[in-house]
């Protein structure tokens, strides 16, 4: 798509688009930017842009206060592995789905859409005397089952729309070649869905790291991820926006950085089935 | 074509989630339909026996209810608004040629990745406070008196708020599906002297139908549940009670089990509704 | 002794002293103020002296107690420790979830917590969480704005005084408001504080049958009084102020006057955080004229251990280690007297050093002139100054500051707040089964 461009409008756009850009991002700026204050500095009034004493202080004493990289590790385990087994359970899903369609399809995936509409706190007591039964309060194995299972619609949903744009013809090819199921998946589907699979793990690592009812609800002390850690931040007393700060950035670096890095798969990728 | 083989096998694949989700959905709804008609307290010594419909024609007559239906939905609709609108000129901005696109794609999209828990505080503190926050320095630098957003604004800051976090979601599949639009239609369209806007409306918007759909279904399954945005911010104050709040209220605040669970059991309903409404709506762009 | 007797003896002996060498791991649920955290930072002297170890979870105050209240109604076990307040303490206590701390060891001197504190954390005379500090309200104003308004603040004010105090401190272009107070909804928050401001008028929650009282004229004279002096002298956007938002204000040097808990005290006189930490000066709550009572709160956060816990015996330890007439010397050495956790015990206002502290005497004064029995003026059928202790009030009184803070922000009028208030008390109160 070449379309001639004058430069002027190439520099209105890019002006224009920065500008919007650097309005969204703002909030997530000024975050960081108050992080580096003093508290006295964080309320200063006028308000200090960039001309302040930047410390590290609010690092350090969260640091020393909350043991971070424990609550990083359980979120990494946590969003990590829930968006794994929950991939692991809705390729085969997703790829029947996808390649034999029965005339319920779409009222199954509608279902398991719908079922992420019941409201998290009407269950939070059925799931807490559940969860005592089983033994899985405070464990990381009981959250990466339960966030599988909050986002194991919207997995099956995305692989199954992307599955759905793989042509037929190149299954039957196969089928022809006389490829058993098992290497019809392995060797020529799966390929061709890495992308798909790419930005719906993705997505999902967002979701499961940003979920904060049951992580808050279903931990103590040894599996409570970065929500349980802004928790103790949010709102202690005397002077603490700095502090808050500095714990907001702790908390949404990493995913931060990680989303920067893959934006590229995840633009790709995070369609829905909404390009024709 | 697909043989008895293949279905079978389709079969058995699509059992493990079919399965979990049935359990997930299950177990939780029955002991919940169960807790409905209990009255459950807690605090009181736990389950006291049958309620028959109390719960369910307390927590309806309450005066609190119909409120805060009207508040989720508000809300939903609030934030759907906002961000599809913006979504859209955001996309096709975001389309145009420019340089450092990619960076700008970075700047757009990062709020996506902020627990809620945490722009809610950041929103609250740094920029909604009425003393210290970054509005009320804008508004003293221009002559105006601070504003007590959470209070005299509740429900427009908390709609500012989500449509904050939800904007990069539904600015990204719009531009996904924007980049897909072949370029030689507008091109043609262009040629043949449509204005600016009515390529927007006859090519670039029917082009978006199916996208849009996806943002809206997809934001409202989220939206309708949404919570640490109200729970940080004004605690259900000031008219912000969704129906979510609400239920929290009964269960973990007021320690009323089987109330919380009659309105648990309302709020499913709310939410098919929402759903079927959007399907007659917008169904037909989700042929899948 | 029959052989069998013996080694039943022997067996005996070594459980016991195996449970005493044992070192633990104990989770301890905590709430984010500044006296819990400072807490944190000395657990080591506590691992030193009894080899156990801590897990800290420390929340904000609202998610805290929605934490343990599920953990403990459905006996999940999830903490050894809880952090509690007089409002869940009796009623769990009355429920059997709490361990009775009726066996804590002589050096402890139980004798030595003061006796308000005592009997706002026992039920049927049972201490069953012990209080780390403990709090009443009282005013802090600024010496220096006072005399500058030609006033001299009386020991004991009324509202009348406060109000014409505050007015005359006021000044909207200089950012000076006469009186912060709380607005902001939860029956922990502003809630806590229009309820002693209701006492201070003669009003009361509830009549000996349990029939809501916001019809009465006490409450709206409580009310309007409120309205009328924050939309005169009170910061903007007081509606959605609490505690902290009150502390920084006042750090900053924005209040004239702020009545609140009487911990803040150390807060506001801690040059480190406080810009006015020098011009600070207390009084005791005031009272309406012609009304005895004073708008005086009584609340302690305390230590529970929930019943069931493997770990009693270490938690116990725990218990009397922080709540120690030793842990008190321990932070005052480390950060000075007037940092140590208030309002627990007797020995601590006795002490010629504490006495030092500004704040000392106000704050056991205020404690003392709190009565959970006696609230208001007339008898009523509960416990509790700031709070009524039945199970439902916590939900009930969200709802009703609620209302009150929609009042705040001027979106209703006293009279439809009250009304509503009223409607929903009653509902509440009934499915509960009054």
């Amino acid at each position: 798509m070449a379309r001639a461009v004058t430069t002027q409008r190439k520099a209105i756009n890019t002006a224009f688009a920065w500008g919007v850009g650097l309005l969204i991002f703002f909030p997530i700026l000024w975050t960081i930017l108050t992080s580096f204050k003093t508290e006295a500095q964080a309320i200063s009034d006028p308000p200090v842009f960039l001309f302040f004493d930047w410390t590290l202080e609010n690092y350090a004493v969260v640091q020393e206060r909350s043991d971070y990289m424990r609550f990083l590790w359980n979120s990494i385990i946590i969003a990590g592995g829930s968006t794994i087994l929950g991939v692991i359970i809705a390729v085969p899903a997703a790829w029947s789905m996808a390649f034999v369609p029965s005339p319920r399809t779409k009222d199954i995936l509608l279902w398991m859409l719908s079922t992420k509409m019941l409201p998290a706190v009407g269950v939070l007591y059925p799931i807490y005397l559940l969860f005592i039964k089983l033994g899985w309060l405070d464990t990381q194995i009981g959250l990466v089952i339960v966030l599988m299972l909050i986002n194991l619609p919207i997995i099956v949903w995305m692989l199954y729309t992307y599955f759905k744009e793989i042509p037929g013809e190149i299954l039957e090819a196969a089928r022809m070649d006389g490829a058993t199921l098992k290497s019809e998946i392995l060797y020529v589907l799966t390929p061709m869905a890495v992308p798909g699979i790419a930005s719906t793990l993705l997505l999902n690592v967002i979701l499961a790291w940003n979920e904060a009812f049951w992580t808050l609800n279903l931990t103590a002390a040894k599996a409570a991820p970065l929500t349980a850690f802004i928790a103790s931040y949010s709102s202690p007393e005397g002077l603490f926006y700095a502090k808050l700060s500095a714990a907001s950035v702790m908390a949404i670096a990493p995913i931060l950085i990680m989303g920067w890095f893959s934006q590229k798969q995840l633009v790709r990728g995070l369609t829905f089935g909404a390009v024709k | 074509m697909a043989t008895q083989h293949s279905r079978s096998a389709a079969r058995l694949m699509m059992a493990p989630a079919v399965f979990l989700l049935l359990v997930w959905m299950l177990v939780p709804l029955s002991m919940t339909l169960w807790f409905s008609f209990r009255k459950y307290l807690p605090l009181r010594g736990g389950d006291l026996g049958w309620a028959g419909f109390d719960n369910y024609v307390r927590f309806v007559t309450s005066s609190a209810f119909w409120p805060s239906v009207m508040t989720t939905l508000i809300i939903v609709g609030g934030v759907l608004i906002i961000t599809v609108v913006f979504g859209v000129l955001l996309a096709m901005l975001l389309d145009q040629p420019m340089w450092g696109q990619g960076v700008v794609r970075i700047l757009v999209i990062a709020p996506f990745f902020v627990m809620p828990t945490v722009s809610a505080l950041v929103w609250k503190n740094m920029f909604m406070d009425p003393t210290n926050g970054l509005f009320a320095h804008l508004w003293k630098f221009f002559g105006a008196e601070p504003v007590s957003w959470l209070s005299q604004a509740s429900l427009e800051s908390i709609i500012m708020i989500v449509s904050w976090q939800w904007l990069p979601f539904a600015t990204l599949i719009l531009l996904t599906a924007i980049q897909s639009l072949d370029s030689s239609q507008l091109e043609a369209a262009e040629i043949d002297g449509a204005k600016p806007v009515s390529r927007f409306y006859h090519i670039i918007l029917p082009h978006l139908g199916r996208a849009i759909t996806i943002v809206v279904l997809i934001q409202t399954i989220f939206l309708l549940s949404i919570f640490a945005e109200i729970f940080v911010t004004t605690g259900g104050a000031f008219g912000t009670k969704t129906l979510t709040y609400l239920i929290f209220q009964r269960v973990l605040e007021s320690q009323n089990i089987g109330l919380g669970s009659a309105g648990g059991v309302y709020a499913i309903i709310l939410a098919n509704i929402v759903a079927l409404f959007l399907m007659r709506i917008v169904g037909k762009n989700l042929d899948t | 002794m029959t052989l069998k007797g013996a080694f039943f003896a022997a067996s005996a002996l070594v459980s016991v002293s195996a449970t005493a060498l044992t070192a633990e791991v104990l989770t301890i649920a905590t709430v984010n103020n500044g006296d819990m955290i400072r807490m944190q930072g000395l657990t080591a002297d506590f691992t030193e002296k009894t080899g156990h170890e801590v897990n800290w979870v420390t929340l904000e105050e609202n998610v805290l107690r929605q934490r343990v209240t599920t953990d403990v109604t459905t006996k999940g076990g999830s903490f050894d420790i809880m952090t509690i307040g007089m409002y869940e303490t009796p009623i769990w206590g009355a429920n059997g979830w709490l361990v009775p701390l009726d066996d804590l060891s002589e050096g402890y001197d139980v004798d030595d917590i003061l006796p308000a504190m005592r009997n706002g954390l026992s039920h049927d005379g049972t201490l069953y969480a012990a209080p780390f500090y403990g709090e009443s309200s009282m005013i802090m104003y600024r010496t220096d704005l006072m005399e500058a308004a030609g006033l001299e603040m009386p020991d004991a004010p009324t509202w009348e005084f406060i109000r014409e105090a505050a007015v005359a401190m006021t000044d909207r272009d200089a950012e000076i408001n006469g009186i912060c107070l709380r607005g902001k909804a939860g029956w922990g928050e502003g809630g806590a504080l229009i309820t002693v401001i209701a006492n201070s008028f003669g009003a009361r929650w509830f009549d000996e049958n349990w029939t809501p009282q916001f019809d009465q004229p006490e409450w709206a004279d409580a009310l309007n009084f409120y309205v009328g002096l924050m939309n005169d002298a009170g910061p903007p956007g007081y509606a959605t102020n609490g505690f902290n938002e009150n502390l920084s204000l006042f750090q900053q040097g924005k209040c004239g006057m702020w009545i609140d808990a009487t911990v803040a005290a150390s807060f506001v006189t801690n040059p480190d955080d406080s810009t006015v930490a020098d011009k600070v000066g207390f009084a005791l709550a005031p009272n309406h004229e012609g009304v005895e009572k004073r708008a005086n709160w009584l609340w302690a956060w305390a230590l529970g251990i929930p019943a069931g816990t493997q770990k009693e015996a270490a938690a116990k330890e725990f218990i009397e280690w922080a709540t120690s007439k030793d842990y008190i010397e321990l932070v005052a050495a480390n950060e000075g007297w007037a940092n140590v956790p208030p309002g627990a015990r007797t020995s601590l206002y006795e002490n010629p050093e504490y006495q030092k502290v500004p704040f000392a005497q106000k704050t056991l004064d205020s404690i003392l002139a709190a009565d959970p029995n006696n609230p208001t003026v007339d008898p009523v059928p509960y416990v509790g100054v700031q709070f009524v202790a039945i199970p439902e009030y916590a939900g009930i009184a969200t709802d009703v500051s609620q209302e009150f803070s929609a009042v705040y922000a001027g979106q209703q009028t006293v009279a439809e707040a009250l009304e509503k208030a009223q409607a929903l008390t009653i509902d509440a109160m009934e499915a509960a089964g009054y």
